[in-house]
């Protein structure tokens, strides 16, 4: 089975479970964490249950619930804040028809708020996935939004 | 093969890529290769070229001409007018301005900076090992391993070398701590957790330079006596991570990981960690408990990690900046490294200029730097002539400073006279239209998203600051609130357990003292 070879990568100790539980969600088409999944962490690390739970809840880049192809992550930090990153997150949202946290019923994205990204030379900032756009205008976003709707 | 008349280095961060980087890259070559000058020109990629905010950027040397907002479509005209008929594309050149108010010296990125920890940074092709070898990369790991770990220990603490994460602990006097307990095991890690807003120095080491963070990290372990160390580097930083992972595989290909490293006897292993988006993880024992798989919830400090840290076992953990520091220390001794700086903070410091200035980036400068030339000088001043009115300096656990501070040299004793704190080196500038109680509206949801929850005063001290300065901007302000904002802020510095909720403080009171004319209006 996929996920027990995905299991096996790793040594079954338990300082392992971050890197687990990223590798599990990163396998998974709607970028979350499953019920089994956590299940699955926790009988190979010989961990209860309730810890794994607790570890997956804590951290921001986990999700317990199904997730958009693409993760729209909106930097909220300070220096984004003051180059108006309240004008980007309206703009996305309206885009977008939902809200942070929330997923488009045909399951194409997802919008979430980060913590800073680091890349505050170009701010405001978001990362799509693992993609990050910076110089950010209402108009860019919409853009940058549009071509993934459409595959491009 | 012919020599090659120019190199052409591109820069591939991820700000530059998120520019188009990689587009700019493939047409230059094609462009290039079309009119026949593939021998003559040599296009090399390469990490950040410390400018920012100005897309793709291109360095050509020996010309050392600098070009901004590259678009793939630009790439016919520099080959064609630069290295076909030799007139550099005068638009597309970053300008160097004169401005008499900082004595007509060189403002902006070119300005002169003194080069340590980026030395290599933009230079050297950072998935490269040779590259790195060929900058006198690992002989200060050589030679460290000729002299014993006290003899180590003692130079990096006769260097006066101080954490470079914030606090500003002497790193050889941490070092001594752990190699002095005494333990089956010991561990050494670095902490590549930047998670502080404004703040991507650490980032810019990860991409640009890996060697030499690796090759600090072995130094580190054998001072101190550790066999194995771990890189914990935030799962956002997706080309960190890759950069790393290949910096280790190459330096393991080398010899200079794994067993019995370059004869020596000493044997060390590294192994990255991810972290999942948990500002609190930056904090030094949330870091300890995340990676053993745990929440990031800190511990109780004493016992202190260099006694009681990963595992239960003595632990030196630094900063990526602190360690990136080492070589060049242990390569030109400590006596050259106290010619930078200050007498009580010798070295250099990375600084991340943000905001409302003309040039933002990343430059790196002598300690005791003043603020004014950071924000004048290399920041090249306010964007659109406008006034100076604050600096949030030190990320958001910093300060808000105003204008009479401009002239305080920046280093971390200078600054505890003003309250102040170097924090991680972030200076977030604001022009005259910022609005300080917006800004710390910001920063106060900040801490409140942050807060891990473990402990009660920072757990609800920052819902009810929030809360507070919220009603404050829709004008449903009491008089008293402000003072309750003081107090609280207080009661979190003396009761929080971890430095989250300690440091709560310093915007909270700064911006209130500083700034207070702005509050005013919103109690009355």
């Amino acid at each position: 089975m996929e996920k027990v070879r995905i299991l096996k990568r790793f040594e079954p100790r338990k300082e392992n479970l971050l890197s687990l539980l990223h590798a599990l969600q990163r396998s998974n088409p709607q970028n979350y964490l499953e019920e089994e999944d956590l299940k699955l962490a926790a009988n190979y690390l010989s961990l209860p249950l309730s810890f794994v739970s607790s570890v997956a809840t804590f951290y921001s880049m986990f999700s317990l619930k199904p997730r958009g192809k693409y993760i729209v992550r909106i930097c909220e930090s300070p220096p984004c804040h003051l180059v108006g990153a309240e004008s980007i997150i309206d703009a996305v949202s309206n885009f977008l028809g939902i809200k942070v946290g929330e997923t488009t019923p045909d399951g194409l994205f997802t919008l979430e708020l980060s913590s800073c990204l680091g890349v505050c030379g170009v701010a405001p900032a978001m990362m799509v996935n693992e993609e990050v756009y910076g110089n950010l205008t209402p108009e860019k976003v919409r853009s940058v939004l549009n071509d993934l709707r459409r595959g491009k | 093969m012919r020599l090659a008349r120019s190199h052409v280095l591109v820069s591939i961060d991820i700000e530059s890529v998120a520019s188009g980087a990689w587009e700019v890259l493939k047409r230059l070559k094609e462009e290039i290769s079309r009119r026949g000058l593939w021998e003559e020109i040599k296009v090399l990629e390469t990490g950040t070229l410390g400018v920012t905010g100005l897309g793709v950027v291109l360095a050509v040397y020996p010309e050392r001409i600098y070009y901004g907002k590259v678009k793939p479509e630009d790439c016919p005209r520099i080959v064609e007018e630069h290295f076909l008929k030799g007139r550099p594309v005068q638009d597309l050149i970053i300008k160097e301005e004169v401005v008499r108010a900082v004595r007509r010296d060189l403002i902006g990125p070119m300005r002169e900076q003194k080069r340590v920890v980026l030395e290599n940074s933009g230079i050297i092709d950072p998935e490269k090992i040779e590259e790195y070898l060929a900058r006198d990369g690992y002989t200060a790991l050589e030679k460290a391993l000729s002299l014993t770990p006290d003899e180590v220990i003692a130079e990096v603490k006769k260097s006066g070398l101080r954490g470079r994460g914030g606090a500003g602990f002497p790193t050889g006097i941490k070092w001594e701590g752990a190699r002095k307990a005494s333990a089956m095991e010991k561990f050494i890690i670095c902490n590549a957790d930047e998670g502080e807003p404004g703040t991507f120095k650490d980032r810019l080491i990860l991409e640009g330079d890996p060697h030499k963070l690796i090759e600090g990290l072995i130094i580190a372990g054998y001072a101190v006596g550790a066999r194995k160390g771990y890189i914990y580097i935030r799962g956002e930083y997706a080309l960190s991570l890759h950069r790393m992972h290949k910096a280790i595989e190459d330096a393991r290909k080398y010899g200079l990981l794994g067993e019995d490293i370059l004869g020596s006897g000493f044997s060390f292993n590294l192994e990255i960690k991810e972290g999942a988006g948990a500002y609190v993880c930056g904090e030094e024992t949330a870091l300890m408990e995340s990676l053993e798989g745990k929440r990031g919830n800190p511990r109780i400090k004493p016992p202190y990690p260099t006694v009681v840290g990963l595992f239960g076992s003595p632990t030196v953990i630094n900063n990526v900046e602190t360690l990136a520091n080492i070589p060049a220390i242990i390569r030109k001794g400590a006596d050259w490294f106290r010619t930078m700086g200050t007498e009580s903070c010798p070295g250099t410091k990375v600084y991340t200029i943000l905001g409302d200035v003309n040039f933002p980036g990343l430059i790196e400068v002598e300690m005791g730097t003043t603020l004014y030339e950071i924000i004048f000088g290399y920041g090249g001043g306010i964007k659109g002539g406008k006034k100076f009115k604050a600096a949030l300096v030190g990320g958001a656990a910093g300060v808000f400073l105003p204008e009479s501070l401009l002239n305080v040299r920046m280093d971390f004793d200078n600054l505890k006279q003003y309250k102040a704190v170097l924090g991680s080196g972030a200076i977030l500038v604001m022009s005259q239209e910022a609005y300080i109680p917006k800004m710390l509206h910001s920063v106060l949801y900040f801490f409140r998203h942050e807060s891990c929850g473990q402990c009660s005063p920072c757990r609800s001290g920052t819902r009810e600051l929030y809360r507070i300065s919220g009603h404050l901007l829709e004008r449903k302000g009491k008089a008293e609130d402000l003072n309750t904002m003081v107090k609280l802020s207080e009661a979190l510095w003396y009761s929080s357990l971890c430095p989250l909720g300690q440091s709560l403080i310093m915007p909270v009171k700064s911006a209130l003292e500083n700034f207070r004319e702005e509050f005013l209006p919103l109690v009355q």
